[in-house]
Order: C-alpha cells, then structure tokens, then sequence
C-alpha cells in the first residue's frame, strides 16, 4: 500500500496531529515502506486462525463498585496547563 | 566501589565497609565526571538520592535491612516518580512532575534502595538506538560513535560506565535485551504481567514490560525479588506467587536442553556474531546441557505483527496527550481541534508521530480486518511455534542482536532497516515469554549477547542457566576501559 498527500493528511486529522506542509512527503514515504513491510503477513492464509489479544488470555478482573480514589483535584491540577476554579480551560467550544 | 555487584555492594554495607551514603556520592561523582560524554541520564536526583541514601544507613545500622537497602540504582524515565521530573524521553512530557509512583519506584523505595536520577530512553521507548530522544541521543561507552541501543539506552550506558551499579528498563520489543546486548550487559525482561506497569507510561500495553540492567544474573535475580508481584493497579499483572529467584542460581546445568531455532541463525545474521554465540552455545555443551535444534518458522512475520500491533496500541495510548490535563500545550490555541492538533503535533516527535500515524491507518474504518485482526492472528501463529518448542526444550537460546553496536545516524534515516534491529526479540514480546541477553564475547571490540528465551514465568531457570555460564566465563566482568 502506498500512501500519498491526501492519505496522509487524513490520517494526521485522524490521529490529531498536526504536520508541517513540507514533511508530508517524508511521512508519505516512510509510512508506505513501513506498510509494505507489514504486508508481508498477506503470504500467510489465516482463515481459521483465533486472534490473539494478550499473552496470559487473562479476563478483566472485577471488583466490588466502592469508591477508591481519594479525591485529589488540587494536586493533580498543578501540572495542569491552565486551570481556574478546578476546571481545566480549553478554547471556547460553544457559541 | 564503583565496579562491584549489587550482592558484593550489600556485604560491603552489611559489613560497615562503605556506608549508602559514601557509596551514593561515589556512583554521583562518577555521573558528574562522565554523564557529559554519554548523556545517559535525564535527571540526576542528587538531593533525593542522599536523603534516601542517609534513611537508608539508619536501616542498616538498626540491622533492617533487605540486600536492595541502601543499593543506588538508575530508573529508566519511564517510571513516574512522585515530585521528580518524568519525562519519557519527549517535550511532550519536558514539564510533567507526576504525582504519584509507579509500582516498581514504590518497590524500590519500600526496599530501601537509593533512586541516583532517571535515564534516558528513546521518546515514549520508541526506537532501537536512543536517538529519538528530546534529549539527545545516547552514547555507547564501549566506543561513543556507536548507538547503546535502545529504547533503555540510557539505562543501558550509565551501567556498562558503572555510574550506577544496576538499572530498570522496559521491553517492548527488546529494548531491555538489545541495549544489554551492545552494552556487554545483563538484561532481563521477564514474563508479561510478572512486574505491574502501574507508572509505567505506556506504549504498547499487552507488550510492555519492566525488567532489568545489571552486570550479573545473580543481581537480576536480587532486583526482580523486589520487582515482581501482583498489583491490583494494573489490571494484566498475573496474580502468581513469586518464587525467590536466587534459590535455584546454584543448580547444574546437565540435561539441560536447549533449543536452537534454525531461524536465529539464518541470513542478516552478521558473521562474527554468529560466531560468538555458537562459541558460547559451546560452553554450555561443556556445562552438560544437550542441543536440540527446532524451528520456530513463523519468525519472519514477529517484525510485520509486531508494527501493526505496537503502533495500534499506542496511537490509543498516546491520545491521552492532548494539551489539556497534563504535559505541553502549544501557545495561541485558535479552537479546541487546534489545541490538540497543535500541542500534539509540536509535542511529539517524528519518530513518536509516524507511529501514531500507522496505529491510526490500521484502526480505521475498513482496514481493521486487514492489518490489525490479520497481526493478532500471526501473534498466534508466533506464539504457538513457541509453545510446540517448549514441549521439546527447556530454553531456545541465540543472538540477541543480528549485528554489535552500530554508528550513530546509520540507521535513523530508515526505519524500517532500524526496527529490523529487533528481529530476534520481538517474538518473545509478541508471545509473553521471558527472555535474557547475557555478554558472551565481542566482536570488533563490540559486546555480543547471547539470547536466552524461557517458558512462562520460568525466570528461575533463566537465570539459572546465566549465572552458570558467568560463573565459568569472565564476559559480564569485562567493562569499557575509558570509564574504568
């Protein structure tokens, strides 16, 4: 699979990154040769083959719906970015 | 002081012959002295580690004390540290002061070792040659144009210079075994879910795991004593009794059977490391252990699995860095999609993004079945050959690395020919197997590792089988003459 300008830019949307106009054709190139490589997997027939998922094919553990975490907003808060009256602040998003 | 063991360090403190305190201005005076050269550490945490170092002579002198008390160590900046910068090797993370331990610091505390800074890694351990970091890349003592290898490489150097004695590292694909390999050092990744990866800022979450840099397997032994255990905070950490893994160091090695895979040894194996290995495959004949040869013939597609599977499960985790809760945020936001894009897009670096970027392709719509459901099922397939291996051997054993230490910018340019690196390391990560490099040699002044592969939560026998061999061979104590 190659990947061109558009591909690449659509992918940066979804992965929210943003990349600079001139190192999109770099990207271009090192994504595709990393997907030809990737590709080497289409040799193999599948077909009846269980995904595997995780090593251990553990479960989710579960365990009883109590509160654990201690509430610790301020200090969690001071690495924030910014912040005012506990909230974290964003640009506006509604009108 | 500087050259010795973990276990040779604790009789020294037991005895009274050195104090933590002594000992930690040592291995600091060393970092002062020769980091510059190899810019291993990220973080030096001089003032927390004379505090921890002090605390620790208390213990001692009241007769408390565990073999890790008052033993300095070096964390890879993978670990958050509560109060001390952790960064993982990114601008995105330059600022971050994590407010909480991870398990394995915990661990490390409660056994009173002495934390001396936080080494540097390839950003979010992603790389094979630590030249990814914001920070700059690292050098490889035993010649400083040559890569340490990565992600741990920073963990990896500061070792092999003995600026600290022993060190933590994560890995994901062989990033604890590949740097142990071109750093003539003991590297230990153990079974998935042995250590929690609670505080381990995450990657690729069914891959990751923490393990171990020493100089000994004996000491690998000591470190994963305290390491291992079961922690509710991680939800994949096996809930399993840890054994004492120094218990079974002392046993022989006859009968031992090891297995050979055809397919370590095949081509892009360089000559001389071929060499090295089948020299010390050799000495474990003398040992008395018996070879087998097997095959484990879906070897080829770890590396195509594992690109699928990695980079899918880190564009998931690293969508957590999104400028607003923790970490950089870009300046001038214009609307909220900007402020992500952005703080992303300047926050992380190439390497970092155009994994994303390939997580991302292989999750979206109308290409899952193709990429990342067809990996999971190679992941099978690799963990099975695996599986039909261990009926018939006890250990697989060859190259860590298909090559010694290469120069730096070799490979920076391609990726693809660095993440080859790793091809005879990522099938273990892919399986959930333990696995070992052990110094066995050097080729053109360059360490050779020697790969030792276990069954599940079999690191006893793992390190069984390495401390026998360093018992009868002088590799591990072999160390890079312009740091002596």
């Amino acid at each position: 699979m190659s990947l061109d300008k558009n591909d690449v830019e659509k992918i940066a949307h979804l992965a929210r990154l943003a990349i600079a106009e001139d190192d999109i054709p770099g990207y271009a190139g090192s994504l595709s040769s990393i997907l030809e490589l990737v590709e080497q997997m289409d040799a193999i027939d599948t077909e009846n083959i269980a995904p595997m998922a995780h090593p251990h094919e553990a479960h989710q553990r579960l365990r009883e719906d109590v509160v654990t975490e201690e509430n610790q907003r301020e200090h969690f808060q001071k690495i924030a970015p910014a912040v005012e009256n506990g909230l974290y602040l964003v640009p506006q998003v509604i009108e | 002081m500087h050259s010795k063991t973990i276990a040779e360090l604790a009789q020294g403190l037991k005895k009274g012959d050195f104090s933590s305190e002594e000992l930690t201005k040592n291995f600091l005076q060393r970092i002062e002295r020769y980091d510059s050269e190899l810019n291993s550490f990220i973080t030096v945490s001089e003032d927390h580690a004379l505090a921890q170092a002090r605390a620790a002579d208390e213990v001692i002198a009241k007769g408390n004390a565990s073999i890790m008390t008052g033993i300095p160590l070096a964390q890879k900046d993978i670990f958050c540290t509560n109060g001390i910068k952790t960064t993982c090797g990114s601008k995105m993370l330059d600022n971050f002061i994590a407010p909480y331990d991870a398990t394995v610091i915990h661990k490390f505390n409660q056994a009173g070792s002495v934390m001396l800074g936080k080494t540097n890694m390839d950003e979010f351990a992603m790389g094979s040659s630590n030249e990814t970091s914001f920070y700059g890349g690292v050098k490889n003592p035993w010649d400083t144009s040559t890569v340490p290898g990565g992600s741990s490489g920073g963990s990896a150097a500061a070792v092999a210079a003995r600026l600290a004695p022993a060190a933590t590292g994560t890995d994901t694909g062989g990033s604890i075994r590949q740097p142990a390999a071109l750093c003539g050092l003991t590297g230990l990744k153990p079974t998935y879910g042995r250590v929690s990866r609670y505080g381990m800022i995450a990657f690729a979450s069914s891959l990751d795991q923490a393990g171990t840099f020493t100089q000994t397997a004996e000491d690998s032994a000591l470190m994963l004593n305290v390491m291992s255990g079961f922690d509710e905070k991680d939800s994949t950490c096996v809930d399993k009794e840890v054994p004492d893994y120094t218990a079974n160091l002392n046993q022989d090695l006859k009968g031992l059977k090891i297995g050979l895979p055809k397919e370590y040894f095949g081509e892009g194996l360089n000559a001389d490391v071929a060499k090295v290995v089948e020299e010390a495959i050799e000495d474990y004949k003398k040992l008395g252990a018996e070879i087998v040869d097997i095959s484990l013939p879906n070897t080829h597609l770890s590396v195509p699995a594992y690109y699928v599977i990695a980079p899918a499960e880190c564009s998931s985790n690293l969508s957590r860095f999104d400028g607003v809760r923790f970490g950089y945020r870009c300046d001038d936001p214009k609307d909220l999609e900007d402020l992500y894009k952005r703080s992303r897009g300047e926050g992380f670096g190439e390497e970092v993004k155009r994994r994303i970027m390939i997580g991302a392709y292989a999750l979206s719509a109308g290409y899952y079945d193709a990429y990342y459901l067809k990996a999971q099922k190679i992941r099978r397939l690799i963990s099975d050959d695996f599986k039909a291996a261990f009926e018939k051997v006890d250990v697989i054993m060859g190259p860590t690395s298909p090559e010694v230490a290469f120069k730096a910018g070799e490979k920076s340019e391609d990726p693809v020919s660095m993440y080859l690196s790793d091809i005879y390391t990522i099938a273990t990560n892919l399986a959930g197997l333990p696995g070992m490099s052990v110094p066995c040699g050097f080729s053109n002044n360059l360490p050779v590792g020697l790969q030792i592969i276990g069954n599940y939560f079999d690191e006893s026998r793992l390190l069984n089988v390495a401390h026998q061999y360093q018992q009868n061979t002088d590799w591990h104590k072999q160390m890079p003459e312009a740091f002596q």
